[in-house]
């Protein structure tokens, strides 16, 4: 059997920025506390008229693009999210009908906060694996919500990635995804609340650090290999300062994170994190390079990825849809009362809106 | 509040800008119509789905203050006629750009964004806006 | 005695334009509606037919099937009076004029009432900008943010683009019709603007601003039409239709060969001068749909009394009231104002008044032929009528 992988790529960041300066000036803080702190130096925002559905599907056009994939080849459509714009009523299925994909689908949304997106990887590629669909879409996209004057406010941000699986023109095999999974309470948001709750510091130790570590380790044992074998590795980035430090205490260099680690620049993209750090080490990655992939969901649990980019690679036009590199140097600045008329942190009357 | 089958049944139109081609002269519609124009009932019958390209340039433009109420948390904002390259000319917004950042001519493709809310419990009418094709 | 088929205006009626505020639908149509039978001298029990032309009290007033609301508010649900409801959008009530001087030329009716009528102000909110864009193409034009404004902006954008001409020559519309409406009772507006006011006011949808943008107005306006044969037998003074145009064109505005053309007016413009028989020069004065001014302008081309490009030649000093062929002596739909279904009939009251030699201050000198046009929704459906003659 050919190994399955990725054979497609995708990604999409809304172009609008916002400063921890801007924000901290608003509540009072010091922003260079705040950069220090969380190594945050802006965020993504996404526009009013934008949500995951319209993230999802941007990021899914491009991946498409690149890969020149028939939508009509896609036999499945997994979406992580923890801001799917509807409780009930599938992001998939909006994804499905704007890329054009068939009837006969297999789709669903998930949710296991920031690892969701995933989640869809592993689920996806068993389906490949078993011959049930010849390729399937895998999306973690977010428009993540922070409390006004919460910390998660100066991370909490939007964009998505979006992976095609299957097991012809594999650009990067995956050679192997295992998951850990407990009881963690480190961040969560109750039915119908607007914003999530975090355990402040016991979001690190227990539940960051212990899961991610721990599948970090169990597949590079599973796999026979050590950080130094890795070309690149890049984890969930909740902010700039926890995959730094995960990635230091397994003994990987800044040169193998440095160019999956995104949330200096963009904030975290929760189910889109890992993925879209992912996405920008493809933009840039030759045959043969390894990468250790490793995400964390809150709640909580780790789901890891061996990966060897293979020569295929060669093949693809990785410029024919926006790279990460291009959307990070397209921006534009947002001042914090239009930040939060977008991210409709002002409440309009009913007669006006 | 609640329309629901008449915003469904245009999905395809909306989300990937499927138009209609003649059968008949070949040529291309935006939006979709049952019947050309030119060769009338010559045409019945034959106008084919086709998906637009979202390529175009900018016809003409407006930047507008006064709102319906689907737009006001984007207001002013930009509409145009933009033609594709397609062929047909429609109507929609520009975004993610500044006013003054469009012309007459400026280039541009459809990206697909939230057009409308049915209220706070309603659907959400997604679709077809253009940004600036750098 | 040989007799032709010609139809004529034997009275009108209005109520006042403007924000009604104590006043109902209803109440003001019936208004209208009365006064135009004074006017004429005869009994309402003795029409034959009314044609009602509104566009948008469903969705404003939550009230359709007006024609018979009106015509058992007029005090004649007794004398089967048959009333029907005429929809154009905001050629509503030219439309009904259209309707009702058919049914004269028929010969099927004598005698029949054109009424126009539309609250505006009902609603607060900016909900009137989503029910007034219903004018519009809903699916392919509003659904993504097209407003009337909107779209006559896209036409006002290229147009001075093309042209290489300034806001002015679309100001000079305005600030015409706010001096013509000074001197009529009736108008929504009273005040006199400047170029500077109309040029640096509140933008709407730029270019247009404030001032390039008609009212939304309550009124009524109400006509008798009569045929020739009853005009003889009862002695009447009236006003001919002398011709009459409608024609129709692509329903959105993309769709179009130009955005800054309306082929349905140049085609119905034609068609009501070759009926009426007469030439442009015959004209003594035009009624133009400005609900926008670069609509105005538009029309000035369209209908030929400038060449395409070339209304800055006109407006700046030929369309006052005692200019070379004076615009809008109501003062338009700019400031006379603009109640969607009534304006198309309001335009026939003044044609009726100037050409009478009643209109007053106003009165345009020697009014002789008369030219009315109305638009529906950007463009879709010219109606153009001319009046006077022998």
């Amino acid at each position: 059997m050919k190994k399955s992988g990725i054979v497609s790529y995708g990604s999409y960041i809304p172009r609008f920025r916002i400063k921890p300066d801007e924000i901290a000036r608003v509540w009072g803080e010091d922003p260079e506390n705040i950069k220090n702190g969380i190594y945050i130096l802006s965020k993504s925002v996404p526009a009013p008229d934008e949500d995951v559905a319209t993230i999802s599907v941007e990021a899914s056009r491009n991946a498409l693009k690149r890969g020149k994939i028939n939508p009509k080849d896609i036999g499945a459509i997994y979406i992580g999210s923890e801001s799917h714009p509807y409780a009930v009523k599938p992001t998939a299925t909006i994804v499905s009908s704007a890329i054009g994909a068939n009837f006969p689908m297999f789709a669903a949304d998930y949710e296991f906060a920031c690892k969701a997106g995933t989640a869809g990887i592993q689920n996806v590629k068993a389906m490949v694996d078993s011959g049930m669909i010849k390729y399937g879409l895998a999306i973690g996209s977010d428009t993540s919500q922070g409390a006004p004057g919460d910390v998660l406010e100066y991370s909490a941000s939007a964009g998505g990635t979006a992976m095609i699986l299957g097991n012809e023109g594999v650009i990067a095999e995956i050679n192997h995804t295992l998951s850990v999974t407990s009881d963690t309470p480190d961040f969560w948001r109750r039915e119908g609340e607007p914003y999530p709750t975090h355990g402040e510091r016991f979001t690190g130790e227990p539940a960051y650090f212990k899961h991610t570590v721990s599948a970090s380790k169990m597949i590079m044992e599973k796999v026979g290999m050590k950080p130094q074998d890795y070309d690149y590795a890049v984890f969930h980035q909740p902010n700039g300062k926890f995959p730094t430090r995960a990635a230091k205490l397994l003994g990987f260099t800044e040169k193998q994170y440095k160019e999956g680690l995104l949330t200096p620049f963009i904030g975290n993209i929760y189910s889109g994190s890992m993925m879209t750090g992912l996405s920008a080490i493809l933009d840039i990655a030759e045959p043969g390079n390894r990468i250790l992939a490793v995400s964390f969901g809150s709640g909580a649990g780790s789901d890891a990825f061996d990966i060897t980019v293979t020569d295929e690679i060669k093949n693809m036009d990785r410029g024919s849809a926006p790279t990460i590199k291009k959307m990070l140097a397209d921006v534009t600045w947002l001042d914090y009362a239009v930040y939060a008329k977008f991210k409709k942190k002002i409440i309009f009357g009913d007669a006006i809106e | 509040m609640g329309e629901l089958s008449r915003m469904w049944r245009e999905t395809d139109h909306r989300y990937r800008m499927v138009g209609e081609k003649c059968g008949n002269c070949g040529k291309l519609y935006f939006p979709p119509r049952d019947i050309c124009p030119t060769c009338h009932r010559d045409s019945i019958g034959k106008m084919e789905d086709i998906e637009m390209s979202g390529k175009g340039e900018v016809v003409s433009f407006t930047i507008v203050h006064d709102v319906p109420p689907a737009f006001t948390r984007q207001r002013p904002y930009i509409l145009a006629i933009i033609k594709l390259e397609d062929g047909p000319s429609m109507t929609g917004q520009i975004v993610d750009t500044l006013p003054s950042d469009i012309d007459i001519g400026t280039k541009v493709r459809s990206v697909f964004r939230k057009i409308s809310e049915d209220g706070h419990s309603g659907v959400i009418h997604y679709g077809y806006k253009f940004v600036r094709d750098a | 005695m040989q007799l032709s088929n010609d139809v004529f205006i034997i009275g009108t009626g209005e109520s006042k334009y403007g924000e009604l505020w104590e006043r109902s639908l209803r109440e003001i149509s019936v208004e209208a509606g009365l006064k135009a039978i004074e006017s004429s001298g005869i009994r309402t029990k003795d029409l034959d037919a009314i044609y009602m032309g509104n566009s948008l009290s469903g969705m404003i007033s939550g009230q359709e099937n007006i024609g018979a609301l009106m015509s058992d508010y007029a005090g004649i649900a007794d004398e089967d009076v048959p009333t029907l409801r005429i929809e154009a959008s905001t050629a509503s009530g030219a439309a009904a004029v259209y309707e009702a001087y058919l049914s004269i030329k028929s010969g099927e009716y004598d005698l029949v009432m054109v009424g126009g009528v539309e609250k505006m102000t009902e609603l607060y909110g900016n909900e009137m900008i989503d029910i007034s864009s219903s004018i519009l193409d809903r699916e392919w034009e509003a659904f993504f943010g097209g407003t009337p404004a909107a779209m006559a902006a896209l036409s006002a954008r290229k147009y001075m683009k093309d042209f290489g001409v300034g806001k002015d020559v679309m100001a000079a519309i305005s600030v015409n019709d706010h001096k013509n409406a000074s001197m009529n009772p009736t108008a929504h507006f009273s005040n006199i603007i400047t170029m500077e006011q109309a040029i640096n006011s509140t933008p709407v949808a730029e270019p247009l601003n404030l001032m390039d943008c008609a009212p939304q107005s309550d009124g009524a306006s109400s006509i008798i039409l009569a045929s020739e044969e009853f005009v003889k037998r009862e002695k009447k003074e009236g006003v001919k239709i002398a011709g009459s145009g409608i024609s129709q064109e692509y329903f959105a505005l993309h769709s179009r060969d130009s955005l800054y053309s309306m082929k349905s007016t140049v085609s119905a413009s034609r068609k009501a001068l070759q009926k009426a028989k007469v030439g442009l020069n015959d004209i003594s004065f035009a009624e133009i749909h400005d609900s926008f001014s670069i609509y105005g302008v538009m029309a000035l081309e369209d209908i030929g009394f400038a060449e395409r490009g070339k209304a800055k030649d006109l407006v700046f000093s030929d369309i006052g009231l005692k200019g070379r062929i004076p615009i809008n002596p109501s003062g338009g739909l700019k400031a006379k104002g603009f109640p969607y279904g009534a304006s198309g009939v309001g335009q026939f009251v003044e044609g009726y008044l100037q050409i009478m030699g009643k209109a007053g201050k106003r009165q345009v000198e020697n009014a002789k032929y008369g030219l009315l046009h109305s638009v529906a929704g950007t463009g879709s459906t010219s109606i153009v009528h001319i009046l006077g003659g022998e």
